[in-house]
C-alpha cells in the first residue's frame, strides 16, 4: 500500500513520507555502529527496512507476526548490548505488546528504541483496529519510557540519532502520512520548539498536526489574531517551561493531536496547566471510533485540519471575551 | 469522495434474497467459489486496496462453510441457536463480505462500497455495522481465543450449535493462537473447528522463511486436537469434512491453499498479499477465473 497523500494543491509544498528519513539514519547509523539492530514482525516493507535488511542481514530480526515475543526479543538484545530499534505498525506496537514495554523495557530500563510505524490514522480505511491514537495515552502512562513524535523528515533523523545514542528506552512515532516540513533547527529532546511567536492563543501541536497548526495560524494571523505554534516532538518528559510561559504570555491553549482526545498532548497539558496556571483550552483529537474513510477524509471529519484548529481558538478567544 | 451507492451517509445493511442458497452439490458450490472470486477482484480493484492474496486462498473455505456446512439464517442473522463463525485473518474481508453478501445478509452491491467513505464495510470485518459479523478481528491472534469462548459458551449452556474460525498460518505466530490451543484441548471442545489457511505465505515473506511453523500438524496434536490436513481447493470435500461431527476434541483442519489460487499471475506470488491489479489484469483474472 503506497503512502496517503493529501491531495496534491498547485504550488503546494511538497510533502514526506518520513519513513524515508527513518531508514536513511537507520542505515547511517547501523554503518557506525555495529550495536544497532532492527526488529520486526513480519513488516519488513511497511517499516522500509528492505535496505537495512539487504546491507545488514544478520542484524535484522524478523520474529514473524509476533508482537509481545518482538519486544521481549528487542529487551533481550539490548541486554547483550545491542541497540535495538523494534518497527511494527503502531496499533499493534503499543497496544499487543504493551507489558512488554512496559515491564521489559521501561521497568528494566533496556535502551530499547520502539518506533511505531504509520501512527495516528495512517491506515485510515483499514478501520480503528488499525489506528494507533491511543498510543500516546498508553505510552504517556508507562514511568520511564520517553515519548516523542517527530513532524518531519528532518526531525524524524534527528530523533533516530538521538535516540540510538540515548541509552534508555524510547517509544518513536514515525509518521507515514504525507506531511510538509516544518522545522528549521533538528531535534531537540525534551525541548518544545516555538515555531511561531504569538501573544493571543497558543496552539501546541505534536507529530502530523504541526504543518495543520501553522497554517491555522496563518489564517488567524491574516483577521489579526496573534497565534503562537508549539511543536511538541517530545510529549515526554514534556517541556514544562514553554508550556507555562505559552499560559502566562498567551492565556488560552489549543492543542492537536492525531490520537484520543484524552489522555494524550490535550491531557498532558491540560494537568500541567491546571495545576499550574489554569488557562481555557480546547483539546483537539480522535473522539470516537472512526467511520470507514481515507486518512484525509478521517482527518477533516473530526476537524484535524486548519479550519478545525482555527475554529477552536476563535472559541477560546470567545470565551474570554477578546473576540 | 462520497460512495457511489450510499449517497455518502453511513447506511444500515439488511438481508436481501441470496444470489445462492445452502447445497449438498458439488458443481454448484465449485460455481459459488467462482462467483466469489469474481467478487474479490472486483471489489478490490473498485477499492484500489484490499490482501486479494489471501482472499483467493480463502475463497473455498468461506464457500463450503457458508453454503452448505454453517446452521445460519441471514435474515435472522444473531438467532441464539446459530452456528458461529470467526474470520481471524481479518485482513480477507473482501471475501468474507463477498460471501456473505451472496449468501443474503446484504445486497450484493453494498459491497461495490468497500472502505469508501462512510461504507459500512471497512478493511476488516465489524460486528457493529455488518450482519453475519461475530467479531471485530484484524489484529492477527484474536480468532481463536473467541471461538474457544463461544464453544465453551456453548457447552455450559448445553448447546448443540457449533463454532467455527478460519486461522491464517502467518497468524499462528502470535502466541495467542497457543493459549487457545491448550485451553480448547483442556476443554475438550468437540464442538470446536480450526482452519488453518495454510498457503504458506504471510505479508513479507513464505512463512518457513520467516518464523518456520512446521511440523504444523504435530504441533495441534501435541496439544491434543484432531487434525486433518486437506486440500484447501477441493471445496466438496471441504463441505464434506467440515459438514462431519462427533469428536470429542477440538479439530483443525490445515487447508492446503495457495495465494492469489485461480489468477495465473498472482498465484502463490507474495507480492500480492496486498498489491492492487490494474485494469488489464483484473480482464485478465476475470476471464482466467470465469473459466
Ligand atoms: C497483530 C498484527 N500484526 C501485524 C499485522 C499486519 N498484517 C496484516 S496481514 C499480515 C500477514 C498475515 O499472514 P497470514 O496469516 O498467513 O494471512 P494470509 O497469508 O492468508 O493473508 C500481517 C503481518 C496485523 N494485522 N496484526
Amino acid at each position: 500500500m503506497s503512502a496517503p497523500e493529501a491531495a496534491p494543491k498547485p504550488g503546494a509544498a511538497p510533502t514526506f513520507d518520513c519513513r524515508v528519513a527513518f531508514a536513511e539514519e537507520l542505515i547511517s547509523l547501523a554503518r557506525a555502529d555495529a550495536r544497532i539492530v532492527a526488529v520486526c514482525n513480519d513488516s519488513i516493507g511497511s517499516s522500509n527496512l528492505g535496505a537495512f535488511q539487504k546491507e545488514f542481514p544478520d542484524r535484522l530480526v524478523n520474529v514473524g507476526i509476533a508482537e509481545q515475543n518482538m519486544v521481549g526479543v528487542g529487551a533481550g538484545l539490548a541486554n547483550a548490548g545491542m541497540i535495538p530499534f523494534v518497527c511494527a505498525a503502531g496499533p499493534f506496537l503499543s497496544g499487543r505488546a504493551t507489558e512488554q514495554i512496559k515491564a521489559d523495557c521501561a521497568y528494566s530500563q533496556y535502551p530499547v528504541v520502539l518506533c511505531a510505524m504509520s501512527p495516528g490514522l495512517a491506515y485510515g480505511e483499514l478501520g480503528p483496529t488499525h489506528h494507533s491514537i491511543e498510543d500516546f495515552a498508553w505510552m504517556r502512562a508507562i514511568p520511564d519510557l520517553t515519548v516523542m513524535a517527530p513532524a518531519d523528515p528532518d526531525e524524524t533523523r534527528g530523533a533516530v540519532r538521538w535516540a540510538a545514542g540515548a541509552g534508555r528506552p524510547i517509544y518513536m512515532r514515525i509518521p507515514r502520512f504525507k506531511i510538509p516540513a516544518v522545522t528549521t533547527g533538528g531535534f531537540t529532546p525534551g525541548r518544545i520548539a516555538t515555531l511561531t511567536e504569538g501573544s493571543d492563543v497558543t496552539i501546541a501541536a505534536i507529530g502530523t498536526m504541526v504543518s495543520r497548526a501553522l497554517e491555522a495560524a496563518k489564517r488567524l494571523g491574516e483577521a489579526g489574531i496573534s497565534a503562537r505554534v508549539l511543536n511538541v516532538s517530545t510529549l515526554k518528559p514534556l517541556d514544562e517551561e514553554t508550556i507555562l510561559k505559552a499560559a502566562r504570555e498567551t492565556g488560552a491553549i489549543v492543542t492537536a493531536e492525531e490520537a484520543v482526545s484524552g489522555g494524550g498532548l490535550g491531557g498532558a497539558v491540560a494537568e500541567l496547566v491546571a495545576q499550574h496556571h489554569p488557562v481555557p483550552m480546547r483539546i483537539l483529537g480522535v473522539p470516537a471510533f472512526a467511520p470507514t474513510g481515507d486518512t484525509q477524509f478521517l482527518l477533516d471529519h473530526f476537524g484535524l485540519n486548519a479550519a478545525g484548529i482555527e475554529a477552536a481558538a476563535r472559541a477560546l478567544l470567545k470565551i474570554r471575551g477578546d473576540a | 469522495m462520497t460512495s457511489p451507492i450510499l449517497g455518502g451517509a453511513e447506511v444500515a445493511l439488511r438481508p436481501c434474497r441470496p444470489t445462492y442458497e445452502r447445497t449438498s452439490d458439488a458443481a454448484q458450490l465449485a460455481e459459488i467459489a467462482i462467483a466469489v472470486r469474481l467478487k474479490i477482484i472486483r471489489t478490490i480493484h473498485a477499492a484500489q486496496l484490499g490482501h486479494v492474496g489471501g482472499d483467493l486462498s480463502v475463497t473455498d473455505i468461506l464457500t463450503a462453510l457458508y453454503f452448505h456446512v454453517l446452521d445460519i439464517d441471514p435474515a435472522n442473522p444473531t438467532s441464539p441457536k446459530r452456528d458461529r463463525f470467526v474470520l481471524s485473518k481479518g485482513h480477507c474481508a473482501a471475501a468474507f463480505y463477498s460471501v456473505l453478501s451472496l449468501r443474503g445478509f446484504f445486497e450484493p452491491e453494498a459491497v461495490d462500497s468497500f472502505m469508501k467513505p462512510l461504507s459500512p464495510l471497512n478493511g476488516h470485518p465489524n460486528r457493529r455495522k455488518i450482519p453475519g459479523v461475530e467479531a471485530n478481528t484484524g489484529p492477527l491472534g484474536h480468532g481463536l481465543p473467541i471461538a474457544v469462548g463461544m464453544a465453551t459458551g456453548a457447552r455450559i449452556a448445553g448447546e448443540t450449535w457449533r463454532t467455527f474460525v478460519v486461522l491464517g498460518d502467518g497468524e499462528l505466530q502470535e502466541g495467542s493462537n497457543w493459549e487457545a490451543a491448550m485451553a480448547a484441548a483442556h476443554r475438550g471442545l468437540g464442538n470446536l473447528t480450526a482452519i488453518v489457511d495454510r498457503n504458506r505465505f504471510q505479508q513479507g515473506a513464505g512463512t518457513e522463511a520467516t518464523n518456520q511453523l512446521e511440523p504444523l500438524a504435530d504441533k495441534f496434536r501435541a496439544f491434543g486436537w484432531d487434525v486433518h490436513d486437506v486440500d484447501g481447493h477441493d471445496v466438496s470435500a471441504l463441505a464434506d469434512l467440515l459438514g462431519r461431527t462427533g469428536s470429542d476434541r477440538p479439530r483443525a483442519v490445515i487447508a492446503r491453499t495457495f495465494k492469489g489460487r485461480g489468477v495465473s499471475f498472482m498465484e502463490d506470488k507474495v507480492d500480492w498479499h496486498h498489491k492492487v491489479p490494474s485494469a488489464e489484469q483484473v480482464e485478465i483474472a476475470l476471464k482466467e477465473l470465469a473459466r
